[in-house]
């Protein structure tokens, strides 16, 4: 981010050109019927408990989150948008990609422990990095890094709620782990799906 | 809440960040960039809003004794795959995830189980996976990420006993 970028200017008709994978979305997935069908009977368990009241109660309660959430929600799908805009592709999969090593591990796990926000953030971005050339590897080193060592859920809540002590050992304990698990992942992957690594740029 | 702002300062200031480096590669970048993300916006808010004001309804049917009992004194690794199992199926955010580990440790759970929890829901909520993670990326890099995920639970179960803290 910090990086002016005269120096290495991306090809804009390179970006436009290039496949998005993943980012092509049918709005209606098996898991959005899934989750469906669970709040449905869950509503329906709710309702036979408490009534109409416990039904709208939650509802209220739940729609004003929404309402908050919202804004953030847009903040990150915009974040991923412009990140995968200017990422250069070239640089990306040089220090990301799955010849990256323990380095390419190592910038997914910082990264994911300085990007700020919730899943709404973390998933786009991750998303995005998987698009311009990053590999399962750092990639899962990035999301595994978020969700454990990512100082927003900390800071936002498990401090509060659990206790300084707990969370900072907690966090200390989890640091080896985003490591470990792209390095897991790195190995499993060219296991279940052995493939050239130069095949990797038409993914 | 203040963290709460802190983190919403931070989030903005990056999408303005990136939002500037992309303008300054050339407008035309600058809106196709705009373009997608209003897009993947607009794709993606009928499933969280689904997710979000669906979500008090599930975490409203499973009691949180139910998991809390899961998590009993008893050690040893079936307890370390209980926690697992139940930081997996813990329903709702954040809140009701260290929540339950509160109540766990309160209640005479072994630390390494806890740890291991809280660990486990970091990694696994079914909820977040279902509602966040698939919807944004390649669900077969989330499947993939997530079986790749399942020892690590245990491993900081293990650090955590052999370093005897918190």
């Amino acid at each position: 981010m910090s990086e002016p970028s005269p120096n290495n200017p991306a090809p804009a008709e390179d970006a436009e050109s290039e496949p998005r994978p993943g980012r092509v979305r049918k709005p209606i997935g098996w898991s959005t019927i899934i989750i469906a069908v669970l709040v449905a009977v869950s509503a329906g368990l709710v309702w036979r408990r408490d009534g109409t009241v416990g039904v709208l109660e939650i509802l209220t309660h739940d729609l004003s989150l929404f309402g908050g959430i919202l804004p953030r929600v847009l903040a990150g799908c915009l974040l991923g948008a412009f990140i995968s805009e200017i990422l250069p592709h070239e640089k990306v999969s040089r220090s990301l990609g799955p010849k990256s090593g323990l380095m390419g591990l190592l910038i997914g796990t910082a990264f994911g422990a300085i990007l700020p926000g919730g899943p709404f953030t973390a998933y786009p971005v991750a998303s995005a990095l998987l698009a311009v050339g990053a590999d399962f590897g750092a990639t899962i080193a990035m999301v595994v890094s978020w969700t454990l060592i990512g100082y927003g859920r900390a800071v936002a809540w498990e401090i509060p709620i659990m206790g300084t002590d707990f969370t900072l050992w907690r966090i200390l304990i989890s640091l080896p782990l985003p490591v470990l698990a792209g390095a897991l992942g790195r190995f499993v992957y060219v296991r279940i799906y052995p493939q050239p690594a130069a095949k990797d740029d038409e993914n | 809440m203040s963290a709460a702002l802190l983190i919403d300062i931070l989030l903005w200031g990056s999408v303005f960040g990136v939002g500037l480096i992309a303008f300054r590669r050339g407008p035309p970048v600058f809106k196709a960039s705009l373009r997608e993300g209003s897009m993947d916006f607009i794709n993606i808010v009928p499933r969280i809003a689904l997710g979000v004001i669906g979500s008090g309804y599930i975490a409203a049917i499973i009691p949180q004794e139910v998991i809390t009992g899961w998590l009993g004194p008893d050690s040893g690794w079936l307890g370390g795959a209980t926690a697992v199992v139940a930081g997996a199926a813990t329903p709702g955010g954040p809140v009701i995830g260290f929540s339950i580990g509160t109540v766990a440790l309160k209640s005479g759970g072994g630390v390494p189980q806890v740890v291991a929890y809280v660990v486990a829901w970091a990694l696994f909520a079914f909820q977040r996976v279902i509602l966040w993670e698939i919807p944004f990326m390649p669900a077969r890099f989330v499947w993939f990420r997530c079986a790749v995920s399942v020892p690590f639970p245990f491993v900081a179960a293990a650090i955590a006993m052999v370093i005897g803290k918190p």
